[in-house]
């Protein structure tokens, strides 16, 4: 079966082989070893070290004068990168100026609490890899989510507990039906999910820039388009006490993962879901339906995105406005390519993400450094991720034995 | 090719190392000489936490930063900030600079309202400023903690200037104006430039039109950062006849700047700073709406070590000067408008000018 040829009359169960690239480059990252991703790290800290010494002043002050005292660039280098990398341990793990044990491990619960949204997205799009598909729309799953979330939390008004759940299951709703539509269209139309899944994200973006226009959406007696606060009956509880930020979402997240992990290696539909992602052709031949595989993985994968709106509007910030979902919905593609699609690897690498943004405070009020070098050093991290073989090349490791996706 | 790339890496590497060849600085041996050099030192910690524009946004967070920088250099305060990348980031980032022992930490935009009002409560011996906004979350006419200073802008007053100015100097009848987003601190530019074009019609029986606001709804770009959406824009207007453009979105103004000079026939109003020290657009623009965040900054860090933390709002105005407008391209507004001017300002100043819109 030839790649070309049979495309343009292709319909959308017959455009497997022509996708047989996009699928094989996510198999391999998929496929890649944990030795791999853990030197994609390492890499990546090394890279972002040299940039450290360069934005430091001090450095390229002394740098100046190297040949007539060496010695001072040497040392302005270790202090810019003992300052960097302290500041990172402080403000992501351990606070060890602390004077109470609580705000000695305040940091590593606010690493937790940073990772709790990513690990909801990175989950959605590690099962949507799994299955095949490129779904780059969590951006916008994870506003629409957050924004049916909020509004349930802020409008209605009902007995705590059930309040929380309902908000909650407003967010994972609202994120499913934005998966919900690329699947339909892909499954019943061909459209492709990469493009379709962009393009909703501008309009979820602009669609909650529209909503918080409204006064329904608005404070009373404000103009400015941030919701009110979602109350207190829908928030999440904070699982440690007042001190910390870190809620019941994380517990959530944790037990989505584990529900994740099920459903792939245990459950009939995950094994259907990967089949389909490792060779559409030979599914469709044993007789499973492609279309109905692709709405039900971007509804999952919307659905867990929704879930991640949820950790800001009913979390952290607790109330909406158009730039609530942040990043978060790019930085849950690289937390589940770092994951390896694996829930496991991706519960691991949001905490990762976590604890970078985490130290993003630190690293600026006592380091003084660009809070860019962390975008830096994840972006690094994809990079590598996205080449194994560059990997394996720089730090020498042998070249993976091939594993069978589906043959477990 | 790769001969050329060699001789690039030679030439890298011997600037490298040419540049590395400079002097050493004298052996200091004890570290008071070192800090006599620097600006006479306070002992007070000044610190800022952008959104998430951060502070290269060419608008309100740059603003205010020059402010906390300029504080640094000409006061000796020690100076820290915190660049925001989402709106997860504003609370950590605050209670950053609380335990990095700040004593006054200045906020910039009302998204940072609740996390400042929070930070404020629960540290209450620190000082806290937020710009453009009065940090009253519960809408009750106060501000939320007595140990905040909300800094805000009367920009309407000068914008009003600016449009009747330039519906003086317009020669097709038709201003525009657009904006990033409808946000109060946005539509408030706009509503001043409306009513100063309108207050033109009304003493001198002209008939000049306002396009892309009415005083309710107009033109937004959606965001501060797609210049190519402000070109759109104005080429629009510019093809409806305006020759005066407005763009009160950011950086977004440099596409309409673009736009307007590639006419040739228009002129731009700059926003925030004076556009012909801050941009390269220096000759197509008409005058600037000033908004001095930096000043109101500098200002606000100032009195707090002169004089201790006042809570009193900072409300810029034409009086105090905390806006204000550029001054005009030579002979673009006729002598006469440039006469009125002085007057409107003193009336809008003692209140018997209104820069409401009317209709």
């Amino acid at each position: 079966m030839s790649a070309e040829g049979q495309t343009t009359e292709a319909t959308p169960d017959e455009e497997a082989p022509r996708e047989s690239r996009s699928r094989q480059v996510l198999r391999e990252i998929a496929e890649s070893s944990s030795m791999v991703v853990l030197m994609a790290i390492v890499a990546s800290m090394v890279i972002g070290g040299v940039l450290i010494i360069f934005a430091d002043q001090a450095v390229r002050e002394s740098a100046a004068y190297f040949f007539s005292r060496p010695g001072d660039t040497f040392s302005a280098i270790g202090d810019a990168l003992g300052s960097a990398y302290s500041a990172m341990f402080n403000g992501a793990v351990l606070n060890t100026q602390a004077e109470s044990f609580a705000a000695m491990i305040k940091p590593l619960t606010q690493t937790l609490t940073m990772a709790t949204p990513l690990i909801f997205a990175g989950l959605g799009l590690g099962i949507g890899f799994r299955a095949g598909l490129f779904n780059i729309g969590a951006q916008g799953q994870v506003l629409i989510g957050a924004t049916v979330g909020a509004y349930v939390g802020f409008a209605w008004s009902l007995p705590a507990g059930l309040h929380l759940l309902l908000a909650v299951i407003g967010c994972a709703l609202g994120g499913a039906l934005w998966g919900f539509i690329p699947g339909v269209l892909k499954a019943r139309t061909g459209a492709h999910e990469v493009i379709v899944t962009i393009m909703l994200n501008y309009i979820g973006l602009y669609l909650v820039a529209w909503l918080l226009s409204l006064d329904a959406f608005q404070r009373e007696g404000s103009d400015n388009p941030i919701s009110p606060m979602v109350a207190d009956t829908a928030q999440y509880p904070k699982i440690l006490g007042a001190q910390f930020n870190l809620h019941l979402g994380f517990l959530l997240a944790l037990a989505c993962a584990w529900g994740a992990w099920w459903l792939m290696e245990r459950s009939t539909l995950g094994f259907r879901l990967r089949a389909v992602g490792a060779n559409p052709s030979a599914a469709r031949t044993a007789g499973m339906s492609i279309a109905s595989a692709t709405i039900i993985t971007m509804v999952i994968a919307g659905g867990l995105a929704g879930l991640a709106g949820s950790a800001p509007v009913l979390g952290t910030q607790k109330f909406l406005s158009a730039s609530t979902a942040g990043s978060l919905g790019f930085d849950a593609i690289t937390v589940a390519l770092l994951g390896r699609s694996r829930p496991l690897g991706i519960v691991l690498a949001a905490i990762l993400f976590g604890g970078l943004q985490a130290s993003g405070p630190t690293l600026q009020v006592n380091a003084n450094l660009p809070v860019d070098i962390v975008v830096v050093i994840q972006a690094l991290i994809v990079l590598f991720i996205a080449a194994p073989p560059l990997v394996r090349a720089m730090f020498r490791l042998p070249a993976p034995a091939h594993e069978k996706e589906v043959a477990a | 090719m790769k001969n050329t790339i060699r001789v690039g890496a030679v030439a890298a590497v011997s600037a490298l190392a040419l540049a590395a060849c400079a002097s050493a600085p004298e052996e200091t041996t004890s570290s008071d000489t070192a800090t006599a050099a620097a600006a006479p030192s306070v002992d007070y910690k000044a610190c800022m936490v952008s959104d998430s524009g951060g502070f290269d946004d060419k608008s309100f967070n740059q603003s205010g930063y020059e402010g906390l920088t300029r504080a640094g250099d000409e006061l000796g305060v020690t100076i820290a900030s915190a660049e925001s990348s989402s709106e997860a980031d504003f609370a950590p980032n605050i209670d950053a600079q609380v335990a990095a022992g700040c004593d006054l930490i200045i906020t910039v935009g009302f998204l940072l309202s609740q996390a400042t009002v929070d930070a404020a409560i629960a540290n209450p011996d620190v000082s806290f400023a937020i710009i453009d906004d009065l940090a009253d979350n519960n809408y009750d006419g106060k501000t939320d903690a007595p140990n905040i200073k909300p800094i805000t802008f009367e920009t309407d007053e000068a914008s009003f200037l600016a449009g009747y100015a330039a519906a003086g100097a317009t020669k097709t009848g038709t201003l525009s104006t657009f904006g990033g987003m409808n946000i109060p601190s946005v539509t408030i530019f706009m509503n001043g430039f409306l009513a100063g074009a309108d207050y033109y019609n009304a003493q001198k029986g002209g008939d000049v039109k306002v396009l892309g606001w009415d005083g309710k709804d107009g033109q937004f770009t959606g965001d501060f950062e797609d210049q190519s959406k402000g070109q759109n824009v104005t080429e629009e207007f510019l093809s409806q006849g305006a020759d005066v453009v407005l763009p009160v979105a950011g950086p977004v103004g440099l596409g309409a700047a673009a736009a307007v000079q590639s006419a040739g026939d228009a002129w731009l109003i700059g926003v925030d700073s004076d556009w012909t020290k801050t941009t390269d657009y220096g000759d197509i623009v008409l005058t600037s709406v000033l908004k001095n965040i930096s000043n109101s900054v500098f200002d606000t860090i100032k009195t707090t070590i002169d004089s201790g933390f006042s809570a009193e709002p900072y409300v810029g105005t034409l009086e105090n000067e905390g806006v204000g407008l550029a001054d005009f391209a030579a002979g673009a507004v006729p002598d006469d408008v440039v006469a009125d001017l002085d007057t409107i300002k003193a009336g809008i100043i003692d209140g018997s000018i209104s820069v409401d819109v009317t209709k």
